[in-house]
């Protein structure tokens, strides 16, 4: 599917505007859209909206063994799944290329910053260790999938909860959410993403451009930082041209957004852990909005039963008996199984050469030495020239190719089957030699 | 022959949706069973590649993306299903030589999962406003061990049960549209299950009802 293409006017519209200080939305410069973060059922799964960008992250874990040159250090896995829901540009099972940079990207940010304490995952050193794994789902495309999804990542790995393991002496054992509290994960650090969108060769900058935004940009610089002012991954594209200055002033803008968005997360975090914990029920469903007109809700209800095993009865007596009989397998050499007679052949051949080709085949397995063969078939082709009136072929040496006349009866149509070869089912091999 | 007794397994467990909540695509809902949540969204009709195209009608795909990995076999045989139905109450023939894509992607599975990928994916294809001659629901029932028939089973008692069994119900006759089963059962327990579900597809078919009312509620 193909998504629509940008028209001219509303690029130059875009453009405009944002020469003007003014963006879509209404937004400032610097700002933010709404942000709202909510969790799912299960430990590790989490949904951030970003504006109407929408992004869900769930984290899961097994055990597994380590890498060679790393035995005492768990493994990280970040997936980003560019959903064909969020975009009819994207599709479905192709990594094209946005997919391939928001994947480095994540790896970058959230891999090579260490956010993650990888040795706490060791189980038994060299053997099993933890796996987690990330898989970043993007729903709704409407800009700055980069941050949403860096975002969900860092918070459903601050939500995830890996299954308690006890190790006595050489016994590993792993247990349930049931038995045992499951324990959260050691995060050192929370590096978050901020994108910022370059105008008109640098001159002009956005922070969190919506879709229309990063359609018209020139370039853009993502900056991962933590809320301690350390910057994690610094990465600029589209080959836009930063001063110095410019870079600095992202990197203090994006100093003051990540502090803000970490505090939300916190406070998101904090907020579930509560629900949890008085028991309430938690998830997808809790957060469906009640007041809105497009969403509805329906208790449990029962359902009617009365009359079922009437309907049922009737039913099953009203329809046609099962066949008794099945036709049992025959086993007429050992290894081949045989159920019915199978139907007559309909290819149309004709009855004669049905009974050439059995001929043929009945030389061939002949083993009565060749003198013989060549006797027989060179009768037979007296046979067969007599009452093909003359047409004969000569074929190659090759053991291979069987020449058959598709219709002997017919004379006329002699000169165009000579030299034509035709393959029989039967792989029966003949030589015929030419008459004159 | 198995007895059906009391009603007390017989319920369904709470649903909601919510429709047109992403701005993307054409039609999008979701569908709530208890716990089991579910994300539709359908694009169409659109651009088709020549190679899918057919002359005379639309080309419907079906996606279902798993929560975690890549989709796999058991994602495929889900997606023959829904499609199956899709294609029997979707007016195809309106829109020939055009595409529409439904995808499906999992939130939370606690059983009754290819019911909740049906209802979720009928309010979707209502929400993008596609010609439909019927609409159809899902409903899944299990044979648990006594020989009871538990209608929209959690995920435990999937677990348990000896046949599990999901058929799409049409709107319009309360026809089987579709049948998806796995495990033992005998004809009766078919038909039963047959005849219950036709029962449980009226409270959701009422439930659709209600939600499209509320939802045109301020327009109409």
């Amino acid at each position: 599917m193909k998504d629509t293409p940008l028209s001219n006017c509303e690029r130059d519209f875009l453009l405009k505007a944002i020469e003007e200080k003014k963006r879509l939305d209404g937004r400032q410069t610097y700002d933010y859209r709404k942000m709202k973060i909510t969790f799912g059922t299960d430990f590790g799964c989490c949904f951030v909206d970003l504006g109407k960008t929408r992004v869900m992250a769930q984290v899961s874990g097994e055990l597994v063994t380590p890498k060679e040159n790393r035995p005492n250090e768990g493994i990280m896995f970040f997936n980003i799944e560019l959903s064909p829901m969020a975009s009819p540009a994207f599709e479905a099972g192709r990594q094209s290329e946005l997919s391939v940079k928001l994947n480095r990207q994540l790896e970058r940010c959230l891999r090579n910053s260490k956010c993650l304490d990888t040795e706490s995952l060791c189980v038994v050193s060299g053997e099993k260790v933890w796996q987690i794994r990330v898989d970043v789902h993007m729903l709704n495309h409407d800009g700055n999938l980069m941050d949403a999804a860096s975002i969900a990542a860092i918070t459903a790995l601050c939500h995830f909860r890996r299954p308690d393991v006890g190790i006595q002496g050489d016994d590993v054992t792993v247990y349930s959410p049931e038995e045992r509290d499951p324990i959260p994960l050691s995060i050192y650090h929370m590096p978050i993403s901020v994108s910022f969108s370059f105008f008109q060769q640098g001159t002009y900058l956005l922070v969190d451009p919506c879709e229309r935004e990063e359609r018209v940009m020139d370039g853009l610089l993502m900056i991962a930082m933590n809320k301690h002012r350390e910057i994690c991954s610094i990465q600029s594209s589209g080959g836009i041209m930063l001063l110095k200055e410019q870079v600095m002033r992202c990197s203090k803008i994006a100093s003051v957004k990540v502090s803000e968005i970490t505090e939300l997360i916190s406070k998101a975090l904090e907020n579930d852990k509560k629900a949890r914990k008085t028991g309430g029920k938690c998830g997808f469903a809790e957060s469906m909005p009640q007041e809105r007109i497009t969403a509805l809700k329906m208790d449990e209800t029962p359902v009617e039963m009365t009359d079922v095993t009437d309907r049922a009865n009737d039913i099953v007596q009203k329809a046609e008996a099962p066949p008794q009989t099945v036709p049992s397998p025959l086993v007429p050499v050992p290894g081949v199984g045989q159920v019915g007679q199978g139907l007559h052949n309909t290819w149309g051949l004709e009855e004669e050469e049905e009974e050439e080709e059995e001929e043929e085949e009945e030389n061939d397995n002949d083993n009565s030495g060749e003198e013989q063969e060549e006797t027989k078939m060179e009768e037979e082709q007296h046979e067969k020239e007599e009452s093909r009136g003359g047409d004969v072929v000569e074929i190659s040496d090759s053991e291979e190719e069987e020449v058959v006349i598709l219709h002997p009866e017919k004379p006329d149509k002699a000169p165009t089957n000579t030299g034509s070869s035709s393959y029989q089912r039967g792989a029966a091999t003949s030589k015929k030699k030419q008459k004159q | 022959m198995m007895e059906v007794c009391g009603s007390s397994n017989v319920t369904l467990r709470e649903f909601g949706s919510e429709q047109s909540l992403l701005s993307r695509p054409d039609g999008s809902a979701s569908f709530i069973q208890g716990d089991t949540s579910v994300l539709a969204a359908v694009y169409g009709p659109a651009e088709v590649k020549v190679s899918k195209e057919i002359y005379d009608r639309a080309t419907l795909e079906v996606l279902i993306q798993p929560k975690v990995g890549l989709p796999s076999v058991r994602e495929r045989a889900q997606e023959q299903c829904v499609r199956e139905t899709c294609e029997a109450s979707l007016l195809l023939s309106l829109h020939p030589r055009s595409s529409l894509t439904l995808i499906l992607q999992l939130i939370h599975d606690d059983g009754s999962l290819l019911s909740c990928f049906l209802n979720a994916a009928c309010v979707a294809l209502m929400d993008a406003g596609l010609p439909m001659s019927r609409l159809f629901c899902g409903v899944t029932c299990a044979i648990d061990a006594d020989g009871q028939i538990i209608t929209d089973p959690t995920a435990a008692q999937e677990k348990e049960s000896r046949a599990l069994m999901t058929f799409a119900i049409d709107a319009t006759e309360r026809q089987v549209m579709m049948s998806s089963t796995r495990g033992s059962f005998s004809v009766h327990e078919l038909q039963q299950c047959i005849a219950v579900s036709q029962k449980a597809s009226e409270k959701i078919f009422q439930f659709y009802r209600d939600s499209v009312r509320r939802r045109y509620s301020k327009t109409l």
